[in-house]
């Protein structure tokens, strides 16, 4: 039996080879440019993660081995003793069991790691909560009320009015403004910040997980939650006013040493219709709080060799029984996140505490 | 035992199947890290349980490769060009089998648990370390673009022996029953 592709072909046509080899050029190239589309090499207008992360350094300048925001911090351990009032919400082993390990960590929301402590008057925590079966729950809480914008090509723009002029090397001071002028979505969070001071201490702050969660529950009912972290006891932190630029792990450390320090986990469930999308909206303030558990810390390790260090704090990094909601900052802080941990895990060698000869 | 003229059908819908799932993989991997929108999150959600799809199935690919005949390249293709085609299998292979491995193999090093859906965890292959996930990172990153260029070039070739040598090697992958 002959089969008829074997026989010898009959040569080709200068012109039929001409349109055949373009014909595979076509295919190859249409092929390459979908890709070159989708990575974003042919849609300069896209916003990405490394854009958003550019424009972090452009503002504060690389600083090798740091995060590009929030650089300044200190990292803490301890656990959290959960109350089971979640339970019924969330199937999350974190909710179930009475104790899960914590490393987290304080910071400043700058992308300085020199940044003085009295410099900016918000503060943050960020928590990696460790269940038994491996899972884990990640999150970055601040300790404003509301973000100040609801996306991240808003955030982006109010980054790039802060950026150096290439004229003058500064910021125009008129940018800022004109930002804000034209986002009033940003009108609460101006409110709260225009009588926010920087505290003494991270111990007396309340955190805002700020963006929406939904907590799952054993049968999959899902509750749309914001969570955060108030602390247990207020003292008189502001007898002293603070000294220096770093007096804010000075106090953790002080504080750490007499005792651990507690916060109360609150999760504030949404009514039907509450916005869960923007996070630059607040909710009222009657909604149902649930009181979750204890967040305990019992010690601090300087950040630049911390058990801290290395965790990226992605909000989207979740156990089951807890998902995110449709919120877009949420999968921009995760990808930003991503982007900025590439390149400080790059750079770790040359952070100051792993050069052991610097002067 | 005469060599086949086609390859055997499992070979045959291993390689298109996969075919399907590593270009998606491949757009899908491209368009994430370029994204901080909502298909930045979608989009990683598919690439973990995608890449480990990928990965048990190139191992049973390698084993039906190892356990069939696998018709012969034409007697007259010139011989630079049936190294290349060998070599641009090899890597092939090799890439469809490093890269989930990789993938895998830098979130355990970032300390990230392995998660392929909401509840399935994988256990962690590396212990947490920084250095160590930066490069992983990397090389996932462009080993995905060198095995992106050697599908192209894989295409491009089979397309060259169906519509100008017109051989039999595209067509021992589109049909026949030996």
């Amino acid at each position: 039996m002959v089969d008829p592709s074997s026989e010898r072909r009959p040569s080709l046509s200068a012109a039929s080879l001409t349109l055949r080899l373009t014909a595979i050029a076509v295919v190859v190239a249409a092929l390459a440019g979908a890709f070159a589309y989708v990575n974003g090499t042919l849609d300069p207008q896209r916003l990405t993660p490394k854009a958003l992360v550019n424009v972090l350094e452009t503002n504060n300048g690389i600083h090798a081995g740091f995060r590009r925001n929030h650089s300044k911090g200190v990292c803490v351990a301890g656990y959290f003793e959960s109350s089971g009032e979640a339970r019924a919400y969330s199937s999350a082993q974190v909710f179930n069991e009475p104790r899960t390990p914590v490393v987290g960590r304080f910071a400043l929301p700058s992308g300085n790691p020199y940044a003085p402590d009295g410099s900016v008057p918000i503060r943050s925590l960020a928590l990696r909560f460790t269940q038994s079966d491996g899972q884990q729950w990640r999150t970055g809480m601040n300790s404003m009320p509301v973000f100040p914008v609801a996306t991240p090509e808003a955030f982006y723009q109010l980054q790039q009015a802060q950026s150096p002029d290439p004229a003058t090397g500064k910021p125009n001071p008129a940018a800022v403004p004109a930002f804000f002028a034209a986002h009033p979505e940003a009108a609460p969070f101006l409110q709260w910040i225009k009588t926010a001071k920087p505290s003494a201490s991270y111990a007396t702050e309340t955190y805002n997980g700020i963006n929406a969660f939904y907590l799952v529950g054993p049968g999959g009912q899902r509750q749309a939650v914001r969570w955060g972290v108030a602390p247990m006891s207020q003292d008189a932190a502001d007898a002293t006013p603070p000294q220096g630029a770093d007096f804010l792990e000075q106090d953790l450390t002080k504080r750490l040493a007499a005792g651990p320090l507690r916060w109360q986990l609150n999760i504030t469930l949404a009514n039907p219709g509450d916005p869960v999308n923007d996070a630059s909206k607040a909710w009222p303030a009657d909604r149902k709080v649930l009181n979750a558990g204890t967040l305990v810390l019992e010690r601090a390790q300087a950040q630049d060799n911390g058990d801290c260090r290395d965790i990226n704090y992605d909000p989207l990094i979740l156990p089951s029984g807890i998902e995110g909601s449709d919120d877009p900052l949420l999968a921009a802080r995760s990808a930003a996140y991503a982007s900025s941990y590439l390149r400080r895990t790059s750079e770790v060698s040359q952070l100051p505490a792993t050069q052991e000869s610097r002067p | 035992m005469n060599a086949p003229r086609h390859f055997a059908p499992l070979a045959r819908l291993l390689h298109w199947l996969m075919a399907l799932m590593v270009i998606a993989m491949l757009f899908i991997g491209a368009g994430m890290v370029a994204s901080v929108s909502e298909r930045h999150a979608w989009l990683l959600q598919l690439h973990k349980p995608l890449g480990i799809a990928i990965l048990l199935l190139v191992i049973v690919r390698l084993l039906v490769r190892f356990t069939t005949q696998v018709p012969p390249l034409p007697a007259d293709l010139p011989g630079w060009q049936a190294l290349a085609a060998k070599a641009s299998h090899v890597l092939l292979y090799a890439l469809m089998l490093v890269l989930p491995l990789l993938g895998w193999a830098m979130i355990s090093a970032a300390g990230d648990p392995v998660m392929l859906s909401e509840s399935l965890r994988l256990p962690s292959i590396l212990p947490a370390n920084a250095q160590a996930f930066a490069l992983l990172r990397k090389a996932h990153g462009y080993l995905a673009y060198l095995l992106f260029l050697t599908v192209l070039v894989h295409l491009a070739a089979a397309l060259f022996h169906g519509w100008v040598r017109r051989d039999e090697v595209l067509g021992s992958m589109l049909r026949g029953r030996d």
